[in-house]
């Protein structure tokens, strides 16, 4: 693709003019269709797989989820008005969503005698501190009196750790010395708790292989001599391809209940998730979300899905967003922009407050649409430093008002910044689109369906009154088809407005073809 | 002798899953668009990510030009193409002129950090050498009991305060004391972080800074603990953590599975950090120098089988 260093140093705005995302390029496709067809799905589905595959799904499970939804939407009909590509995503997440589920699934519970739950994973997935977690979560919730005993006997300060965190919470924990048995230290830990009263026990157990032998009949002797009401996996979420083969097998030597997912709240797609499921059948009961005690939660399909579709990166996008932004700020930039009354000064705020969200590769890959399509391409970042000393060295009244820029200027502009007087040119026109796309857009006269408001089940949902013009009554259209169906992006949080569209100005000038101009009703834009 | 023991630890594999590969290149299969797609499926499978495709589009081309005539033919080009991106992707530790050497272990939770360095004070200590550890592992409960036990283990120093003490605090104690000891070298244990938390990435930029008010150069290596069975998400960590603080080396713990680790691969794409060591079960002596062939040939499975009896 374009961008490898010296061709592109000429004419900037060009350096990005063969990318368009693999997924708006795929849906583009849909554009105009009244129907699903094999023909007219086969991009938008190999777009999915590979998300699917990014996300660390297994291959085969990818494979046979995108077949099956693919059987099922054949000859679907699509809805006039709403745009055909949301449809096709809608439809991967309803079945991932799906799939992922049940909601809320809750721990089964003994209804005579206390209900034993016992831990079982790969090394370090986090089954001592999920232990702790449960234990807290149950006796804040269900007024269980817990007791954690300790059967790792194996990892150096694994009885330790499990000790220390009983007493931060002041949670009781049943160990016994290293050299004993675990089957035996778990049934006389069980015994320990019918005597003192306690009516919840989690079973900690030392991390082991799925491969090795001797410790997996370690774990069946456990499970065959505790009756556990519950056999919980608990599986890192970072887990790549192997997550099935280890699933699998745990899956065939112990009466798994659910499946605990850890370590969510990184940036994993989490696509392990999918995998475990769909070869264990077993529910995801809860998700860790972090070191702390207090950090496990209930699990969400729908929000799983989106993640690994790759929409959730948006929402960690904007969470990150709302670090390093001056919401008032970017608000009022935003609405300037909408008015067609955005000059450079605005321009280079925007610039500047994307760039502190960190590198533009990593900032343009979480935004919608563009990841995709940018991920094999070097960006430079000082291309981005190019363009701000381009537009540093422009006068107060220069960046106000582009039009005064004649061709002296430009040269001065040029060996002020040390660019080429093209690539002036070529910045002074791409900002020139930009203003003009952005302006008639608030103009209001051709907004795309839906625009301005979140989509519904039903479709959309209006904009709220007096949001347009003059108020950001939502996302720019761009983004729109990468929301979740159920129109999350908006609600995440009221600032996600004001940044989307400065991002997307940011977006516009650096990546003019990942906008997709087609959604601006534009034709000039696409050149 | 390395090469034995990685393809041992692989060899569990082999015996439970059979390999993918195996099956692939083992009876007697043409050489066809379906062995291509096969082939990607099985390279996918092992954490490779794009890379495998990339490679079975090269192959392809080769095919279609004639260059590659079967799967025998394919076999030799997949090793090629593997080896080729792992090129000077071996590295032996680095060592400071000056004593002590520092090494700064990090990694994301749960990763084999605490076991890793274990094990390299032992390999360090087998030398002959004087090893020093530093417990900056603060945060997760018993994590300093962890390494403690392990120093006693081994048999060498450690510095350590209490769980919930300043990491960086202990860091600069341990480097004092390794000076003042003269020890060969200082090895730092730290928490657990995943690289999307900015304040904890800048608790170990901070935990540098203070190592460095005594030992300007240090720290002479920084390892990046990465768990073998993680998928994509590895490259993130590997960038992230490079960005904060540059990794002179990476260990790959946990090789001892069924995963494969391709993710390297993917590091590799984008970063030029060698692999120093990987980790090989749970054991204090299951730590061995990274070397690519027995890795390639780890991720090709079966294919190995002959190497081991010849080494
Ligand atoms: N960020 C994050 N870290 C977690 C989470 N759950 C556990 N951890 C961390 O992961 C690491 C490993 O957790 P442990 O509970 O020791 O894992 P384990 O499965 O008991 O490990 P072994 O007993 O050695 O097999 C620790 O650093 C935990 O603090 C989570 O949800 N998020
Ligand atoms: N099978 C296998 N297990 C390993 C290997 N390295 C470490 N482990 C196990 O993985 C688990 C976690 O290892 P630790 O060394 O505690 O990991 P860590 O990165 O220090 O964990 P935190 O400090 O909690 O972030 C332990 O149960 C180790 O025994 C390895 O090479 N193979
Ligand atoms: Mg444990
Ligand atoms: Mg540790």
């Amino acid at each position: 693709m374009a961008l490898h260093g010296e061709s592109t140093s000429a004419t900037f705005p060009s350096m990005f003019d063969n990318l368009t995302s693999a997924f708006s390029k795929a849906l583009d496709k849909l554009r105009g269709q009244k129907k699903l067809t094999e023909e007219n799905m086969q991009e938008g589905l190999k777009a999915v797989r590979q998300a699917l595959l990014e996300a660390d799904v297994h291959f085969k499970v990818a494979k046979d989820f995108v077949a099956r939804v693919r059987d099922k939407a054949v000859g679907l009909d699509l809805i006039q008005k709403v745009d055909p590509g949301q449809q096709f995503i809608k439809l991967f997440q309803d079945e991932l969503t799906e799939l992922m589920g049940p909601e809320a699934v809750s721990l089964p519970h003994s209804s005579s005698g206390p209900t034993i739950v016992m831990m079982a994973g790969l090394q370090g997935s986090g089954k001592t501190t999920t232990c702790a977690k449960l234990a807290q979560l149950m006796r804040k919730r269900k007024k269980k009196r817990c007791l954690l005993v300790a059967a790792d006997l194996q990892r150096p300060a694994a009885v330790d750790q499990l000790q220390a965190l009983g007493k931060q919470l002041g949670i009781d924990v049943y160990a016994e010395g290293t050299d004993k048995r675990p089957p035996e230290v778990c049934k006389r830990g069980i015994e320990h708790a019918k005597k003192l009263g306690h009516d919840f026990v989690i079973l900690d157990t030392a991390g082991r292989l799925h491969i090795d032998d001797a410790l997996m009949r370690e774990l069946e002797q456990i499970a065959s001599e505790c009756k556990p009401t519950a056999v919980v996996l608990v599986c890192d979420a970072m887990l790549g391809q192997d997550a099935v083969n280890s699933a699998k097998e745990f899956h065939a030597r112990l009466p798994l209940s659910g499946v605990i997912l850890t370590k969510l709240d990184g940036d994993t797609r989490g696509g392990a998730a999918m995998s475990v499921k769909a070869v264990t059948g077993c529910p995801v009961l809860f998700v860790g979300v972090g070191e702390k005690v207090e950090d496990l939660e209930e699990f969400h399909p729908d929000r799983m899905a989106d993640r690994i579709l790759g929409m959730g990166d948006v929402t960690s996008l904007v969470e990150r967003a709302q670090e390093v932004m001056d919401e008032k700020e970017a608000e009022k930039a935003a609405k300037k922009m909408l008015k067609g009354r955005f000059t450079f000064e605005d321009f280079l705020k925007q610039l500047r407050m994307i760039q502190k969200l960190g590198s533009m590769k990593k900032v343009l890959g979480m935004l919608p649409g563009v990841g995709q399509a940018i991920k094999d391409i070097d960006i430079d970042d000082k291309h981005f430093g190019r363009i701000e000393a381009m537009i540093l060295s422009m006068t107060p009244r220069e960046r106000r008002n582009p039009d005064l820029i004649d061709t002296n200027r430009r040269r001065r502009i040029a060996k002020g910044s040390g660019n080429d007087v093209q690539a002036v040119h070529g910045l002074i026109k791409q900002f020139k689109q930009m203003q003009k796309m952005f302006g008639k857009l608030g103009k209001g006269g051709s907004l795309p369906p839906g625009f301005g408001g979140t989509p519904t089940k039903g479709g959309f949902r209006q904009p709220p009154k007096g949001s347009f013009p003059g108020g950001l009554g939502g996302m720019p259209p761009q983004w729109r088809r990468y929301e979740p169906a159920h129109g999350r992006l908006d609600t995440i949080s009221p600032a996600l407005p004001a940044f989307a569209w400065n991002a997307s100005a940011v977006m516009a000038m650096l990546v003019p073809s990942s906008g997709d101009a087609n959604d601006f009703g534009d034709p000039t834009w696409s050149s | 002798m390395v090469l034995g023991r990685i393809l041992k630890g692989l060899k569990k594999t082999r015996e439970k899953l059979g390999s993918g590969l195996a099956r692939l290149f083992g009876g007697g299969r043409k050489l066809d668009q379906d062995f291509l797609d096969e082939l990607e499926e099985v390279l996918y499978t092992a954490d490779l990510g794009p890379t495998g495709s990339d490679i079975v589009r090269e192959i392809e081309v080769a095919w279609r030009k004639k260059k590659i005539a079967d799967v025998d033919g394919v076999r030799g080009y997949l090793r090629e193409a593997l080896l080729a991106r792992l090129a000077h992707s071996e590295g032996a530790l680095r060592t400071s002129a000056q004593r002590p050497t520092v090494i700064l272990v990090a990694g994301v939770n749960g990763s084999g950090k605490t076991t890793s360095i274990a094990k390299l004070a032992k390999h360090l200590k087998g030398r002959g050498d004087k090893v020093l550890l530093c417990a900056s592992d603060t945060f997760r409960a018993a994590a300093v009991e962890q390494l403690a036990l392990w120093a006693s283990r081994i048999g060498c120093d450690i510095v350590k305060t209490a769980t919930g003490a300043d990491p960086a605090a202990v860091a600069f104690d341990a480097t004092e004391a390794a000076i003042a000891r003269g020890v060969d070298w200082l090895i730092v244990d730290t928490a657990g972080r995943l690289h999307t938390q900015k304040n904890l990435m800048r608790e170990l930029d901070k935990i540098v800074r203070v190592i460095q008010k005594r030992l300007p150069d240090a720290p002479h290596e920084t390892l990046l603990v990465l768990d073998a069975t993680t998928g994509q998400n590895a490259i993130r960590q590997a960038s992230e953590f490079n960005a904060v603080r540059p990794v002179t080396g990476l260990i790959l713990a946990k090789l001892d599975g069924t995963a494969k680790g391709g993710a390297v691969f993917g590091i590799r794409r984008e970063l030029e950090i060698p692999v120093k060591f990987v980790g090989l079960g749970e054991g204090i002596d299951d730590l061995e120098p990274f070397a690519a062939e027995s890795f390639v040939d780890g991720v090709l499975g079966e294919l190995g089988a002959e190497r081991v009896s010849g080494s």
